[in-house]
């Protein structure tokens, strides 16, 4: 066993235990500002476990995507309605969590047994390195065309959205937009400081 | 191109010749260049506090500090040591953990991207192949910790601050990114050894500068907003939150920050000049210029030269940006918030859009000019 090979065993080893203790606690831990401070924790991770794997290009944009934009609009949101209130406690949340923990339970024995069966090509194929970047944008651009375009298509679809959403002026009705220029008036004849009159 | 000095060789090579291993003799070599790269940001950041500090003095008409050395040049060695000393206050009601993180989870992205800053062929940590790409995806990890402290304050002003900065930090960052992206189609290359080398072809007729006239104004721009500097200072804007985040930060925690900012300032005026002012080049092509001299450019006087030259010249780039930026600083008003968000998505964003379907019409219409 030479330095590389038990430095990059104890990386992984290391990356592997953050990830997993991680995750339970994103899910388990009761304050949802942990969590969401955890999963950046997480999906930093999962990049370092990416740069083992020799893709360096895949790690970068894991964090660039996933750290830099999914999770902090994640902390965003929480932020932003960060209220602080009793939630009512909900009949059943034993049997609630025993099948639902049953549930994920199952899904992992099934998944442990898809990995132990298969027959693994190994050691796979030799990592192609600083090359990569070239070799995405070239599948990118030829074999993965059209689901590149259908996943930009989506975000834009996505952006419209969000646009739409957030111009409200758009849908108002009428009367209402009288009573806030009624409201606009009363408050401009309390404060005559810039009135049409003062403007002569 | 000359293949430069490498330090790295000659230093494996001489470990073992004391009867070492290859893979010991590397394993001693890497934390040599990281410790120097940190000593040199380090550096770099005391000496910009003092150009702060007497810049902002001579635009107003001060002396500045003038008692710590000769012209106060150990002033920010002072502040440092006053930060240090100070008692670490976490207020009662905050987050303690998280409140610890979030200065630790600003700086160490920040320190991290100077592993890709060239001050030479061979004078960098490494040489990696997504190079720039690797910044920017660092400088991303930034507004999570600016939104923890915010958050683990408990301060009004602290979450604003807070959310101020990481709203700021996603807008600009786009732009930023597009930027980066037209000079990395001109030079088929991530790696800022390549983006440099592409531009020093012809001494300073060559730069990248001439080329992306306007991805250059949009980068500074943008790289000003990322750094929360005074045009752009709405996350910490004293007149309306205090401080923004820092505001219960004090002691080593609030040096942190300062030190992150200063370093993220020094570390965007390196990577514009490696972009767009050629990096370690020298403003006449040094191959031309010894072979005028008639000497070869392998030896070894020549390259040393060469060497100390680039450095020089990375520097010298980097400290003019960042002379015009404290400049910046002190002379101009700050914008309100919707017009730094509407700066960045209506205005920065459509004109990189543009420069950049403009520089790949370019470059196929001019391969020659434009990088093919």
């Amino acid at each position: 066993m030479n330095i590389a090979y038990s430095t990059e065993l104890i990386c992984f080893l290391i990356l592997s235990a953050v990830i997993i203790s991680g995750s339970l606690a994103v899910v388990l831990l009761e304050n949802i500002v942990y969590s969401a401070f955890l999963l950046g924790g997480v999906f930093m991770a999962v990049s370092g476990l990416y740069l083992l794997l020799n893709a360096s290009f895949v790690a970068a944009a894991q964090i660039l995507v996933y750290v830099g934009a999914v999770n902090v609009l994640i902390l965003f949101a929480i932020m932003l309605v960060n209220k602080k209130e009793k939630l009512k406690p909900i009949e059943g949340l034993k049997t609630r969590k025993l099948i639902s923990g049953a549930i994920c339970g199952g899904l992992l024995v099934l998944l442990l047994r898809v990995s132990i069966t298969t027959k693994w090509n190994l050691p796979g194929p030799s990592s192609i390195g600083e090359e990569a970047t070239e070799r995405i944008g070239e599948h990118l651009f030829t074999d993965y065309l059209l689901p590149f375009e259908l996943a930009s298509i989506l975000l834009l679809m996505a952006m419209i959205g969000a646009i739409v959403l957030a111009r409200r002026d758009i849908s108002m009705p009428t009367n209402k937009i009288d009573n806030l220029k009624n409201e606009k008036s009363l408050i401009d004849k309390k404060i005559p400081l810039l009135s049409e009159n003062s403007l002569k | 191109m000359n293949s430069g000095i490498d330090l790295e060789m000659s230093f494996t090579q001489g470990v073992q010749n004391l009867g070492l291993s290859q893979e010991l003799a590397h394993l001693l070599w890497i934390p040599l260049p990281m410790l120097l790269v940190l000593i040199a940001a380090v550096i770099g950041v005391l000496v910009t506090v003092w150009l702060e500090r007497k810049i902002s003095a001579a635009a107003q008409q001060r002396i500045g500090p003038e008692y710590a050395g000769a012209l106060g040049i150990l002033q920010p060695m002072a502040d440092g040591l006053k930060l240090l000393v100070k008692e670490d206050i976490i207020p009662a009601r905050a987050d303690s953990l998280l409140f610890t993180v979030g200065p630790i989870l600003v700086l160490v992205p920040v320190i991290l991207s100077w592993l890709i800053v060239p001050f030479g062929q061979n004078l960098l940590i490494s040489n990696v192949g997504i190079g720039i790409f690797l910044w920017i995806a660092l400088s991303s990890i930034q507004p999570i910790g600016l939104l923890m402290s915010g958050y683990s304050s408990n301060n009004k002003y602290s979450l604003l601050g807070g959310l101020r900065a990481a709203a700021q930090s996603i807008s600009y960052e786009i732009p930023l990114a597009l930027a980066v992206l037209a000079v990395v189609m001109m030079s088929n290359s991530l790696s800022t050894v390549d983006i440099v080398e592409q531009q020093n072809t012809a001494g300073f007729l060559s730069w990248n500068i001439w080329r992306q006239p306007v991805g250059f104004i949009i980068f500074w721009i943008c790289a000003l907003a990322e750094c929360e500097r005074l045009p752009f200072d709405l996350p910490e804007a004293e007149e309306e939150l205090v401080a923004g985040y820092q505001t219960e930060y004090a002691g080593m925690k609030f040096a942190l920050f300062y030190l992150a900012g200063y370093i993220n300032l020094v570390l965007s005026a390196l990577l514009v000049s490696v972009l767009y002012l050629g990096g370690w080049g020298f403003p006449i092509s040094i191959d031309w210029f010894s072979s005028l001299i008639g000497i070869s450019i392998d030896n070894p006087l020549v390259q040393i030269t060469a060497a100390s030259l680039g450095i020089v010249m990375t520097v010298l780039k980097a400290y003019l940006l960042v002379f015009l930026a404290i400049l910046l600083r002190w002379t101009t008003p700050r914008v309100r918030i919707d017009q730094l968000l509407d700066l960045g998505w209506k205005f920065l964003l459509p004109i990189s859009l543009v420069n950049l379907l403009v520089t790949a019409s370019l470059k196929l219409a001019f391969p020659m000019t434009f990088g093919g």
